[in-house]
């Protein structure tokens, strides 16, 4: 993963956190506003370093919080503790499955909102809460789930895309070559 | 190499987070206001995309469909005269009644006009960010209310948009009276609280009403006043159902609001 990459992920949860508060269509449909931050720190996890999934967690975080009624910050722990067990874990994860990718993005979108509200409830917030938000829960996890699968085709695609192409491998080996020539010449 | 990175990460995202956490409240304030600015640009760039869509509609709208358009504005316009005259002169005489009464003078409403530019992306707030700010003299606890009724209150003021939380929201309890349709008498007061238990962002409940209250469904909820944030009498909703509480002691009711919240696009803000 380069850098091109971490700053692609960084435009994508700025613009996910615009559009969570522009678009309002879906919440009045379904009644639940679908989060995208975690199917993109689980991406994040599992193709970069811990620094940058810190990054989009901390960014991530704090965009969101800046246009939610939340106390600044209070979104950056539940996203960077994700990441970073995601990231721990990564070398046991099958990350091009898609059953691992949606599994992941399920339980991350299913953490991520609960972590939040016990902070929230932790710091003497009072965030509106009751049998609805079991519902709203439930589309949150179901919709970052279906999100992750494609945030792991569109930026492996970007990546392809902007990164130097594996050398094909062949069978030749220089140092397997039988040279060939007319052999010792003798004169009789 | 790799486990000091992680405990580096770690600790500094940490540090981080307490810090911004344990900010002085006004600090706090003007950090989120910073960064939220960052999405202006983007807001202003999707209200103008919308504002293209609608004026092309407009022009691709059928020129019969706009003269129907036209005479039903004319009619409505007329009536509207007519009532604006019977208005002014029961101010006129409800002005009169007050001085002889010696009551204080009813100071008339001014409104400024905002667009909504976006909410809250959380579920579990019911919040609305709009258009105006420090620059259109607001300032916090404002009332923010359509033709139709109650919207909610102003609570943050940046320079150029504020945000308003919306009734239904666990900061936006107030009191509130159920009214007699017919006789506009007070039935009872009590107080709205967000209704946690439904799905409808347009339903809230009203709570400690005294028992033994004569709540009916349809009866109008207004603001009481009390309290001082919001005046008295603006349109809250009407009552959809009644159920006893606390063995009888208290009535809850279950309050449709007058406001559609889910289709908000523009917004009055109280200045006065």
């Amino acid at each position: 993963m380069n850098w091109m990459n971490t700053i692609a992920i960084l435009l994508v949860a700025f613009l996910a956190v615009f559009l969570e508060s522009y678009f309002r269509g879906l919440r009045n449909l379904i009644g639940a506003q679908i989060d995208l931050l975690p199917a993109l720190v689980v991406y994040a996890s599992l193709s970069a370093n811990i620094s940058t999934v810190a990054l989009i967690a901390t960014l991530g975080g704090l965009w969101f919080d800046s246009l939610s009624t939340n106390p600044l910050g209070i979104s950056v722990l539940p996203l960077f503790v994700i990441g970073l067990v995601v990231h721990y874990c990564r070398d046991l994860i099958m990350r091009e499955q898609l059953y691992a990718q949606f599994m992941l993005g399920l339980a991350a979108s299913a953490v991520a909102p609960l972590f939040t509200v016990l902070s929230l409830i932790g710091t003497g917030d009072e965030p509106l809460l009751g049998w609805c938000s079991l519902w709203q829960w439930l589309v949150m996890a179901l919709g970052g789930a279906a999100f992750t699968p494609v945030c792991f085709y569109l930026f492996d695609r970007f990546d392809r895309a902007f990164s130097y192409q594996a050398q094909p491998e062949t069978s030749f080996r220089p140092d397997r070559e039988i040279k060939r020539d007319r052999g010792r010449h003798i004169d009789y | 190499m790799l486990r000091r990175q992680y405990y580096m990460t770690v600790g500094l995202v940490l540090l981080l987070v307490l810090v911004v956490l344990n900010l002085p409240e006004q600090t706090a304030g003007k950090l989120k206001l910073a960064l939220g600015g960052l999405f202006l640009p983007l807001f202003a760039l999707a209200g103008s995309a919308q504002n293209l869509a609608e004026q092309t509609g407009n022009t691709l709208a059928p020129r019969s469909a706009l003269l129907q358009q036209i005479d039903e504005l004319r009619k409505e316009n007329q009536r509207l005269h007519e009532q604006l005259a019977q208005a002014q002169e029961a101010s006129r005489e409800n002005a009169q009644l007050r001085r002889a009464l010696g009551w204080q003078q009813r100071v008339p409403w001014s409104l400024k006009p905002s667009r909504v530019v976006g909410q809250d992306p959380a579920n579990w707030w019911r919040t609305i960010m709009i258009d105006v700010g420090l620059r259109d003299k607001i300032r916090p606890n404002m009332t923010v209310l359509t033709s139709e009724g109650l919207v909610g209150r102003v609570t943050d003021v940046g320079f150029d948009r504020s945000r308003v939380v919306l009734v239904g929201d666990p900061n936006c309890r107030f009191s509130a009276q159920v009214q007699e349709p017919r006789d506009q008498s007070v039935v009872a007061k009590g107080i709205i609280s967000p209704s946690a238990s439904s799905l409808d962002r347009l339903l809230v409940d009203l709570v400690y009403v005294p028992g033994g209250s004569l709540l009916k469904p349809g009866q109008p909820v207004l603001t009481s006043g009390d309290g001082g944030i919001f005046q008295k009498g603006i349109t809250v909703g009407q009552i959809v159902d009644v159920r006893t509480n606390d063995h009888g002691l208290n009535l809850e009711a279950r309050v449709k609001l007058a406001v559609n919240l889910n289709r908000l696009e523009q917004v009055w803000v109280m200045l006065q």
